[in-house]
């Protein structure tokens, strides 16, 4: 199929820039290097698969509210959905950050990879932590007035207050989500653009 | 017994917590058990083959 492309139009100049940047066949690639063939390049998938199932359990909490997931088996069963996928969530992503720091993964021009994914390790650990506040029980009630003097102290506590639940829910299902969504979507791409760092190369040298 | 009785039997989560105290440390055993499973994995990880990798490097 032929077209003819509008040089100056914005359309043609970002398509032409995108392609340029992340080419198709690196966006979707067929294989990976014979390296990546290991146990310990899986965490990275099984990390995005736990975050999937995440958020879409915690669709269906918003859906129904608290009295539905306190109070119903079904909620029950979501309610459990959303923390155990929250757990292989963190289990995967810390295998993951240890596997990627002993590759040194940053190498080869790789050091944005590694910064959007600590970015999203510790914005993981505030919507988390903004998760336990929004439980609406007496563990949320532990945790926020716990929580408050250490915040506090940081002088954080005037932009965000861990007693204000309308906040904090708000923090825990829009802001935040939106913001591990994106920075894991950038970290993916990066990946792909730069391609699953190699091994370090032996430094044995063959005998002669 | 249901199994829901059972594993509330097995893990009881209306107790209080169990803690480990070493000098200025203090871990809640849930954590530390969290912890243990973390590198038991990462280990496993870096040493189990991988299904496929022989076949692939023949091709």
């Amino acid at each position: 199929m032929s077209y003819n492309e509008i040089e100056r139009q914005w359309t043609t100049r970002l398509r032409r820039r995108l392609v340029k940047v992340l080419p198709p066949e690196k966006a979707l690639p067929d294989t990976q290097p014979a390296y990546v063939a290991s146990w310990i390049y899986v965490f990275g998938v099984t990390t995005m698969c736990a975050l999937a199932v995440v958020i879409l359990s915690g669709c269906v909490l918003a859906l129904r509210g608290p009295q539905w997931w306190h109070g119903s088996p079904e909620g029950h069963f979501f309610n459990s959905l959303h923390l155990w996928s929250v757990e292989i969530f963190f289990f995967a992503m810390v295998v993951h950050l240890w596997g990627k720091y002993f590759m040194a993964a940053w190498r080869g021009g790789r050091s944005l990879t590694w910064v959007t994914g600590a970015v999203t390790f510790l914005v993981s650990i505030v919507a988390a932590f903004t998760g336990y506040l929004s439980q609406t029980n007496f563990d949320s009630q532990w945790i926020s007035t716990q929580a408050k003097d250490g915040i506090n102290a940081t002088g954080g506590g005037a932009y965000f207050n861990v007693l204000n639940f309308g906040q904090m829910l708000m923090w825990h299902i829009v802001l935040l989500p939106i913001a591990a969504v994106l920075l894991t979507g950038i970290h993916v791409l990066l990946v792909r653009k730069k391609g699953v760092v190699p091994p370090f190369e032996d430094k044995v040298k063959a005998p002669a | 017994m249901s199994l829901f009785a059972f594993f509330a039997a097995l893990f009881p989560l209306n107790t209080l917590g169990h803690y480990i105290h070493w000098h200025i440390i203090q871990i809640s055993v849930a954590n530390l058990v969290v912890i243990i499973l973390m590198i038991i994995v990462f280990v496993a990880a870096l040493l189990l083959p991988f299904p496929g990798h022989r076949r692939r490097n023949n091709q």
